[in-house]
């Protein structure tokens, strides 16, 4: 199976967001599908509940999306950007618990190797719980 | 254990399958820094492919860790100049300790993804 799981980062600043996704895109390679927003509408420091949205759908995989956060309000905005989604789509997304730029590289690389979204989310967490 | 770890002057040692059906290789690290974060990630990529499962460890260290894990990869911190081991069992273990050995022999090339 070719699909791989999607990756969404969401940071405060856009970028972080947009440098996280680069590292990632560099170091992992292209085979993943790399999404990310960061700042509000306004320009500033922030998340926004729409973009989050897009970011999820721009990487969404029949094999579900990984969304890697920064701050309280990230983490947040990520959740409530997940129950916007259609309800078929809400139980292939999870936000996980693990530092924002270290996490998405290790979640995209379990995702490269056609890992399932729960292996993915796995390998990003081991960081934080190591 | 067998002890034919021996290192050729190119740096790859392939050692061949034992009784148990594990394949065995080992090759010195070559790369400028050691086990940074982009050969890990290539590494782990790489190991991702095979079906086997691949332990590897640095030489003369303790614990043998999964090849496919990025974050055990890491953690190995592997010095330049390290020997790395590898030992899989399964289906495409040869295969796999073979692609391995030559991907750090050959200091992490960009091609093959």
């Amino acid at each position: 199976m070719s699909e791989t799981v999607g990756i969404v980062i969401v940071s405060h600043s856009r970028d972080i967001a947009k440098g996280t996704a680069d590292m990632v895109r560099q170091m992992v390679g292209n085979e993943v599908k790399v999404a990310f927003c960061g700042g509000n509408a306004d320009g500033g420091l922030g998340t926004d509940v729409p973009r989050i949205v897009d970011a999820i759908e721009t990487a969404w995989s029949p094999k579900g999306v990984a969304v890697l956060v920064d701050l309280g309000g990230a983490e947040t905005n990520s959740e409530m950007a997940v129950e916007m989604l259609p309800v078929e789509r809400r139980g292939r997304v999870v936000v996980c618990n693990a530092p924002i730029v270290e996490g998405a590289v290790m979640a995209a690389t379990e995702a490269a190797g056609g890992s399932p979204l729960d292996k993915v989310q796995a390998a990003a967490e081991e960081l934080a719980a190591g | 254990m067998t002890k034919n770890r021996s290192v050729s002057d190119d740096g790859v040692a392939p050692n061949p399958v034992n009784a148990e059906g594990v394949v065995k290789g080992s090759v010195q690290l070559v790369h400028a820094v050691g086990m940074h974060a982009r050969p890990a990630v290539k590494l782990a990529k790489l190991a991702k492919r095979f079906q086997c499962q691949i332990a590897m460890r640095v030489a003369g260290g303790v614990g043998w860790v999964d090849a496919k894990s990025l974050t055990s990869v890491m953690a190995t911190r592997a010095a330049r100049d390290s020997i790395i081991e590898f030992e899989a069992s399964g289906a495409d273990a040869a295969a796999a300790v073979a692609a391995l050995v030559t991907l750090i022999a050959q200091d992490f090339p960009d091609s093959g993804g």
